[in-house]
Order: structure tokens, then C-alpha cells, then sequence
């Protein structure tokens, strides 16, 4: 069956079976290999991508139920060529090693610090324990969402602390 | 990968002008890919008129198969091959090849090799029986639904105690389940023993883990059936071994036979070691004919992925009424699983060899034997042997000298080994193959230093008065240890410099990504060794199309060994570039100079690399050689509070100091330490691969089987010394990136002890669990009534 909605963007189109997973979809049919499986059953998060500003699990999405929805991936969070702030912020903190979970972890802070620009610590440890890494302990990763909240329009914090301002 | 190291603007104009880029936080050149979606993992790959596999896995831990029928699998829509061992060896009477063993590859360990694919007995959940290769993935697996087989279950062994009975042997051929005894010796340990003023005797368990990549292992074969070539993407750690091992096991030769490495989310010691689908999938592609997907789902994952860590230990040390350690002794047994992985006897052989850890222990005798069963084969995890036995040390010198009524701090202090006591000689081990002889002695350090810096970091004095307190209800602890990290393991490792005819510089390297930031580290290496801009090179690393030998990244070795060998392929390459300089300078070749791309005579004529490139090539091959082992060494402290009522523990202070002798790049080494660190609290707190007594495994999911989490573990610090430069490497690196998490279980046991004094715990069996922990206070409270 045919399905429409629009990825970073862009409107497309494209065909499905019933069974098709969002993310099996954004990999396989649209080549949009950003967003990684981890686990295919909604417990690691790396799958995660923005549905109309929400954060969701693409694994456990199916295709047909973002009918006319709007969609952004990792690819989707640059501008062009140059990092987003979030995305200058993991690198500068070494939020990264292996990166196969870090599309989800960028989806999930973004979705987070657009809603919630000043999300204390605390807050984005309770948001991002739904995302697995493996690699970093979470520590550079606590520090780089919190020294993106300015470019949200949070605070500008010393994110060394790891500890910003409340809500 | 390639990198094209100019992707580190804007940082490269700054760079240049600061002077050398080793020791410097450069940012990591991978970044600007994987931050953008755009990495390559296997998964990614994706070839016209590519198939996909699924594989059959069997269900029952310990069966012989009696029969196996896919006539109606074959039937169904879009199936193209289902494959089994009929089809493996090509008819009857020829047994499946085996996976060899990568390390320590003893001739006794020949009958207890695994299978490719079962041929008539099943012996762990998830072993594969047959592979269906169809349109799609979906396809793939409604038809090995259909797949018919006839088993005749056997009795599971599932712990090392069953196993050792040797009354269910699980190989035929064979007469014990033991498939071999490692020893450590040194000195009179019976003598030491009988001089003790007091011997302390532990029995300890640790429990089953599961490395959990985040990216689960892949393999995408191609065949070019007109060239009688097979092109493998999803290679990882070691490609030039896993190239070989598959091409002999194909009939292939070694340059039929290409693995390409791609990025790799995560190896912790086991994703890209030999595993059967490294063998199975491009002989399938093969097979049909065409280019063939396997992704891993996590479920087989967890099935296959390499298990490591189970293990019992009966040890006990020696002390002298001073405090000082006269020796160790003891038993380990340690449950292997069903098979050897490629390096599954690396943690048998480091527990009894390193139960001395970092101190002056003069007499040693431990045994420790490989046990199999019919749980998933085991093989390294990250800090392999090490976090077990340095925990056994640590526990058996606190509860030591507390027993001796002793501060357990000044007899460590007493015992740790110091710049006077190098070059110190580890224990000798038996059987040993010969890369162990890395393994006999640490290069250099001060292993007490390092525990006295950890010691002030976290303020150990002050709060020593919180020790066993209760605090608003929650019993304070604090515990430290210490610890020596083996690396930058041989034998050698090779790098290729090129001046290309467009003249660029490219380097070539046979160390491996595995997501710990190597294109950064080692250009940093390349770029000060050639004294040109990073953003001037290009890194090739890891595939087997790049050099014609390479070795990869294990033992904490990808950095010093393949920094080593740019560094003698980059004096070599400038050696190269002055004589081919001089010709047009009219000079001699050793009056040129060399500044960045540009060389230089005495006369002050020079030639840029482009323009001395338009007529020749250059090309100069570096390798470096290495049979002994650096040993980075430090020390952890924590302080907990544990609520007595849940058995929760919260991680109030977590202090990790290590000295690596020289770090690359402080920022990374920073996230390998903190990472590190944060497996191994995962190992002391929260993991634990789970099979019943039928050896069926229950932890198949992330629901269950719980890594930590971003709330867990949120005070951390790690601090990096460069006190004693290796000297055994031209960088004067050590390896480090398992110093964290082998410190982590010992600190932890050592801090909840601590906590619960005035019960009198002895924690000796990981993990330690709210619940577990919850029923370790109930009874001693019980006792107390």
C-alpha cells in the first residue's frame, strides 16, 4: 500500500506493506540509513525520529501510521553541510564514540530542548535514560545537551558542572 | 573507512600554529559523519540485487539432531537456498570446518572447537542449524518457520559443577568436559603459606555478561562469480584474520577474499572476532549467487554475541603479621560456555596470572580451569579476567587486614608495587602460547603513586568520617582499589605512507575502528610524525584492501601499535621524500629539509609535494614490532549510601585515576575511561546473562537483560596522569580503554562492605542487586535477633 508524509522536509511517497516498520521504511524505501535499529523492540532508542515534534520509536511505528505526518531524522537536524549546535556540542564533549546510538540520542535532546529549553540535568538524564549507549557512561552526553539549551534559547551554562538551571 | 582528515575544521588553521598535535583534545574527525546520519555501518550496505538470511537457531540447549527438513521452506515464494551442513560440506561422511582460536591457540583445545553450522549435536540455544536466504528479511523468516527438525534432547549442562562431574560429556572423542588448566607460579607459595601470621580465604562468584554492542554484528557478502572473488563488509577488530579464516574454510585463497570494514558500533573485545556467520553468509552468497544480508536482531544478539566473565573462585592470600602479602593461591573454575570463541581463553588465563594485580606478591600458585556447557560460548568482554580477579585481590586484602586488624590502606600502601621494584615479573604461566610472553613483566610505573593521587582526589581523609555511618537513614561507604591495565599486545602492526600523483598524502594502517575515535588519535600521530596539517592527510585503516598484512584492534593496542608503525613509516616516507627532492634541489638528499608539504635545499630552492609528486610516486611501508605488553596502573575510590530497606545503592563519589604514560588526545582518553567505568558498574550492579537449569537462556531481551542507563551512574570523575612514559614505544603510550571497567566491580564491593559494617557483609557474588543485596542485610539482621 502507497503512504505520503514528509521526511526533513521533503513531501514524499512511497510503497509498504501493512507490516512495514517507520524505520525499515526510512532505511530501506526512502535510504535514509541515519536512523539505526538497536534492538527492534523500543528499548534502546537509537531508532528515535521527530513525528510532528514528538520524539517516537520508529521500530515500533509502523510506516502506514505517519500517513500525512511530518517527520525529522538525524539527517534531517544539520544545516547542510554544518553541524547544528546540538551536534557541535556532542563533538566538542566527546558525546560520541562508536555513534550508532547517537541519531537517537540527538533526536531525542532536540525534541526535548525545543520543548523544554532549560531542562535542568536532571530532567535530560530522566529524558535520555529511554536512549542506550554503550560507550561514553552518559556523562559527555548529560554535558553537551545541557551546553545546547543557549541555542534553544536556555541558558547559557557552565556545562562542566553537569549542572544547569531548573525548570 | 577512509577519513579525509581536513574534516576537522576549523580546529586544523589553529592546530597547525599551536605546535604538536599529540597531547592536545582534538576533536574527533568521525564526528562530522556519524553526527550527520551519514556513517556506514553494516547494516547500511545495501547491493543491487542483494538477498537476505535468516538464520535457523536452535531452541534446546543440548540435542542431537537426527534430522532436518526443509523441502517445504525450499517451496515457499521468494525462498532462494535454505542451507544446512548437508549443503556446507557437499555430501556425506565430511565433517563442517571449525572456528579456529585467534589467541592461545593450544593443540588440546582441537576437540572443542565449534562447528560453522551443526552437523549432529546441538550444544547451546541459538546455535545455528540452517540458513534461509530469500527476497526479503520477512520472507526469510515465515520460511524457516517451515523448516521440520528431529532432535533427540540430551541432558543441559548448565553450570560449571555439573560440568566438571564429567558425567554428560559434551564432546564426542573427548573424556572430560575440562578442556584445559591454566597455572600461574612464582616463588614457593606452600612456604609462603606456612610462614603466614594470617591467611585469608575467600570463595567468590562472578556472573555471566553480555557485551552489548549497540550496533548488533552484521555480515553482507558479495560474489563476483566471473572473478571468483567475495567482497565481506562488516568486519570489525580483526579483519586480516577473519579474511583468512574464512577464505581457508571456502577453499578460497587469502587474495579471493576482501574485508572491507566499515564503521562499527562498538567491540568491546567481542563484535568482529570470528564468528560463524563470517563463514556462513558468503558461503551462501556463494551459494546463490548473489550479494546476501545477515543483520543480527538482538535476541541473537544476546544468543551469540561472545559471553564472558562467569566464573567461581576458591583463593586466599598470605599475610605477614606486618601487613605484607607473602603470596596467593587458589582455584578458579570458569564456565566457557559451549565452545572456545577465537579468544575465549583469555579470561581463564588472566585470572589466576593476574591475581597479584598491582602488588609485590612474591609467591603465587593458582589454578584455573576451563569448564564447557551448554550455555552461549564465551570470549573477551572489555578488561577480560582482569575486573574478576581484581576483585578477588582487592576483597581478599581488605577483609586481610581487617581481620589482622589492619588499615587495608596502609597495606596496600605497604604492598603496592613502585618505580624501584621495575621492571616486575609477573607470574609464569602454563600452557602459555607464545604471544603470552608479552605477559611477563610491566614496563614501568609507580603503581603506589597513582593510589595516593586517586586517594587525594576524592578526598579519602575527609571523608573517611562518613565511613559505615548512617545517614537519614542510609549507610555511607567508601572503598578503593587498585589496578594494572595490560596493552598495545604484538606482534606487530604495518602502515603504508603514499604520495599520490595528485599529491596528496594518504596513510594506510591495519589498526581498526571500533568506535573509540582511532582516525582522530592516529592522525594526530601521522600529522606530528610528518610535521604536515592533519587536514593534509588522508586515513585508510582496517580493510584487507589496504596492506597485506594487519592485525586490528584488541588488547587496548590499536593507538601504540599502529601509531608506532606510522611513526616508522613516516621517517621512512620523509626519507623518501629527500631523495626524491634532491634530484631537483641539486643537493645531497640528507641537506634537504622539509617544512609541511614543502621541501627545502640549503640554497633555499624548493619543491612542494604536488609538484614533486607529478612525476613520481612515492610509497614507503612502516611496521612495528612488539612482544612485550605496556601496563597503564591506577586506582579508583567511591563513596555509596545504601538504603538498607530496598538494597538500593546510590553511587554518591566515583573517583578513577590512571597513568597511561603519554595521552594522545585527553578528550577521548577522558570518554574511554568514563565509559570503561560505567560497564563496569553496569557489571557490578545491574548485568547478568541468566540461563536456566536446561540451559535455556531467559535474558533475551534489553528488558532484561539491563545495561545502565543515563540516571545510573551521574557522579563520575576520571583523572589522567602521564607520570612514567612507556618505554617500549616511540610515542610512550600505554594502551588504555579497559582500566575503568576493570577497577569498577573491586571499588564497588570494597564501598558497600564498608557501608554495611556494622553487619558484617561479605559481598562476594556479582551483581549486587537491590534484591540481592535487600536479602544479604535481611539475614544478617535475622542472625542478630
Amino acid at each position: 500500500m502507497e503512504v505520503s508524509f514528509k521526511v526533513n522536509g521533503h513531501a514524499v511517497k512511497t510503497e509498504v506493506e501493512p507490516r512495514t516498520t517507520l524505520s525499515l521504511c526510512l532505511r530501506d524505501n526512502l535510504k535514509l540509513t541515519g536512523t539505526h535499529v538497536g534492538c527492534e523492540h523500543g528499548v534502546c532508542g537509537a531508532c528515535t525520529v521527530i513525528v510532528d515534534g514528538e520524539a517516537v520509536r520508529s521500530c515500533l511505528t509502523l510506516a502506514v501510521q505517519v500517513e500525512g505526518r511530518s517527520i525529522t531524522t538525524v539527517e534531517g537536524l544539520a544545516d547542510g553541510d554544518a553541524l547544528s549546535p546540538l551536534q557541535a556540542a556532542f563533538r566538542r564533549h566527546n558525546a560520541l564514540q562508536c555513534g550508532f546510538c547517537t541519531p537517537g540520542m540527538l533526536t531525542t535532546a532536540h525534541a526535548l530542548l525545543t520543548d523544554e529549553p532549560h531542562a535542568s540535568a536532571d530532567r535530560i538524564r530522566e529524558v535520555l535514560s529511554g536512549n542506550l549507549c554503550r560507550c561514553t557512561g552518559y556523562l559527555p552526553i548529560v554535558e553537551a545537551v545541557l551546553d545546547a539549551r543557549a541555542a534553544y534559547g536556555g541558558p547559557a551554562s557552565d556545562a562542566t558542572t553537569g549542572h544547569g538551571a531548573g525548570r | 573507512m577512509n577519513a579525509r582528515l581536513t574534516d576537522i575544521l576549523p580546529e586544523s588553521a589553529e592546530a597547525a600554529a599551536a605546535g604538536p598535535y599529540i597531547g592536545r583534545s582534538v576533536q574527533r574527525v568521525e564526528d562530522l559523519r556519524l553526527l550527520r546520519g551519514l556513517g556506514r555501518y553494516a547494516d547500511d550496505v545495501m547491493l543491487p540485487g542483494m538477498l537476505h538470511a535468516a538464520m535457523l537457531r536452535s531452541s534446546v540447549a543440548h540435542a542431537r539432531l537426527r534430522g532436518i527438513d526443509a523441502t517445504a521452506a525450499r517451496a515457499m515464494p521468494g525462498v532462494h537456498a535454505v542451507i544446512t551442513a548437508t549443503e556446507v560440506t557437499g555430501g556425506p561422511g565430511k565433517a563442517v570446518p571449525t572456528v579456529p582460536l585467534r589467541l592461545q591457540p593450544l593443540p588440546c583445545m582441537e576437540p572443542y572447537r565449534q562447528p560453522v553450522i551443526v552437523q549432529d549435536r546441538i550444544r547451546h540455544v541459538g546455535e545455528v542449524l540452517a540458513i534461509v536466504v530469500a527476497d526479503t528479511l520477512a520472507l526469510a523468516e515465515d520460511a524457516m518457520e517451515a523448516i521440520e527438525l528431529d532432535l533427540e534432547q540430551l541432558p543441559a549442562v548448565a553450570d560449571w559443577k555439573t560440568s566438571a562431574a564429567d558425567e554428560t560429556l559434551l564432546f564426542d572423542g573427548t573424556t572430560t568436559n575440562r578442556g584445559v588448566t591454566f597455572t600461574a607460579k612464582r616463588g614457593d607459595a606452600d612456604a609462603a603459606f606456612a610462614a603466614a601470621a594470617h591467611i585469608q580465604r575467600e570463595r567468590f562468584t562472578v556472573q555471566r555478561q553480555a557485551p552489548v554492542t549497540m550496533e548488533a554484528r552484521g555480515v553482507v557478502a558479495d560474489w563476483d562469480a566471473a572473478g571468483g572473488r567475495l567482497v565481506v563488509y562488516g568486519a570489525a577488530k580483526v579483519p586480516f584474520f577473519n579474511r583468512h579464516a574464512s577464505a581457508q574454510m571456502l577453499g578460497m585463497p587469502d587474495s579471493a577474499v576482501d574485508f572491507i570494514e566499515g564503521d562499527t558500533g562498538g567491540s568491546f573485545g567481542a563484535r568482529g572476532e570470528f564468528y560463524v556467520e563470517d563463514f556462513l553468509v558468503p558461503f551462501a552468497a556463494r551459494h546463490v549467487g548473489r550479494p546476501v544480508k545477515w543483520i543480527s536482531d538482538r535476541r541473537e544478539d544476546l544468543m551469540t554475541m561472545a559471553q564472558s566473565r562467569e566464573c567461581e573462585a576458591d583463593v586466599e592470600m598470605a599475610f605477614a603479621a606486618d601487613g605484607t602479602i607473602l603470596g596467593v593461591r587458589g582455584t578458579a573454575w570458569c564456565d566457557l560456555g559451549a565452545y572456545p570463541r577465537t579468544n575465549g581463553l583469555i579470561q581463564p588465563r588472566n585470572i589466576p596470572h593476574f591475581l597479584t594485580n598491582a602488588y609485590r606478591i612474591e609467591a603465587v600458585h593458582v589454578d584455573s580451569h576451563v569448564q564447557f556447557t551448554n550455555k552461549g560460548p564465551a570470549g573477551t568482554y572489555r578488561a577480560p579476567g582482569r575486573a574478576e580477579t581484581v576483585m578477588f585481590c582487592e576483597r581478599l586484602i581488605e577483609r586481610g587486614a581487617k581481620a589482622m586488624g589492619l588499615d587495608p590502606v596502609e597495606v596496600r600502601r605497604r604492598n603496592l608495587v613502585t618505580s624501584n621494584d621495575m621492571p616486575w615479573h609477573f607470574a609464569t604461566l602454563t600452557p602459555s602460547a607464545p604471544e603470552s610472553s608479552g605477559l611477563s613483566e610491566a614496563d614501568s610505573g609507580d603503581y603506589l603513586a597513582a593510589f595516593e593521587r586517586c586517594l587525594a582526589e576524592f578526598d579519602w581523609q575527609g571523608k573517611l568520617a562518613l565511613q559505615g555511618k548512617v545517614v537519614d537513614g542510609l549507610h555511607h561507604g567508601i572503598g578503593v582499589a587498585s589496578f594494572i591495565e595490560g596493552g598495545a599486545a604484538g606482534p606487530r602492526e604495518n602502515a603504508k605512507i603514499e604520495l599520490a600523483r595528485d599529491g596528496s598524502v594518504t596513510l594506510y594502517v591495519g589498526s581498526t575502528s571500533v568506535g573509540q575515535g582511532l582516525e582522530t588519535s592516529l592522525g594526530q600521530i601521522a600529522a606530528d610524525a610528518l610535521g604536515i596539517p592533519m587536514s593534509a592527510l588522508t586515513l585508510l585503516h582496517g580493510s584487507t584492501t589496504y596492506l597485506h598484512e594487519g592485525f586490528g584492534s584488541y588488547h587496548s593496542r590499536s593507538t601504540v601499535m599502529g601509531g608506532s608503525a606510522i611513526i616508522d613509516a613516516a621517517g621512512k616516507f620523509k626519507q623518501a621524500v629527500r631523495e626524491a627532492a634532491a634530484t631537483y634541489l641539486e643537493c645531497l638528499p640528507e641537506q634537504v629539509m622539509i617544512t609541511g608539504t614543502e621541501a627545502k635545499s640549503p640554497r633555499g630552492r624548493s619543491i612542494g609535494f604536488a609538484e614533486l609528486a607529478k612525476n613520481e610516486t612515492i610509497r614507503v611501508d612502516g611496521t612495528f614490532a612488539n612482544h612485550h605488553h605496556t601496563w597503564a596502573y591506577g586506582a579508583a575510590a567511591a563513596h555509596v549510601a545504601v538504603d538498607a530497606r530496598t538494597g538500593d545503592v546510590s553511587l554518591l563519589d566515583y573517583v578513577v585515576v590512571e597513568d597511561v604514560g603519554r595521552a594522545i588526545n585527553p578528550l577521548l582518553l577522558r570518554g574511554q575511561l568514563l565509559g570503561g567505568t560505567v560497564q563496569g558498574l553496569g557489571g557490578a550492579f545491574l548485568e547478568e546473562m541468566v540461563y536456566d537449569a536446561e540451559g535455556q537462556m531467559l535474558t533475551g531481551t534489553l528488558a532484561d537483560y539491563l545495561i545502565p542507563t543515563a540516571t545510573d551512574f551521574p557522579r563520575l570523575r576520571a583523572v589522567i596522569t602521564e607520570d612514567f612514559p612507556s618505554p617500549i614505544n616511540p610515542i610512550g603510550a600505554k594502551g588504555a580503554g579497559e582500566g575503568g571497567t576493570i577497577v569498577a566491580p573491586a571499588v564497588i564491593v570494597n564501598a558497600i562492605a564498608n557501608a554495611l559494617g556494622q553487619y558484617d557483609l561479605n559481598p562476594a557474588s556479582l551483581p549486587l542487586s537491590p534484591s540481592k543485596l535487600w536479602h544479604m542485610i535481611d539475614d544478617a539482621r535475622r542472625a542478630e535477633r
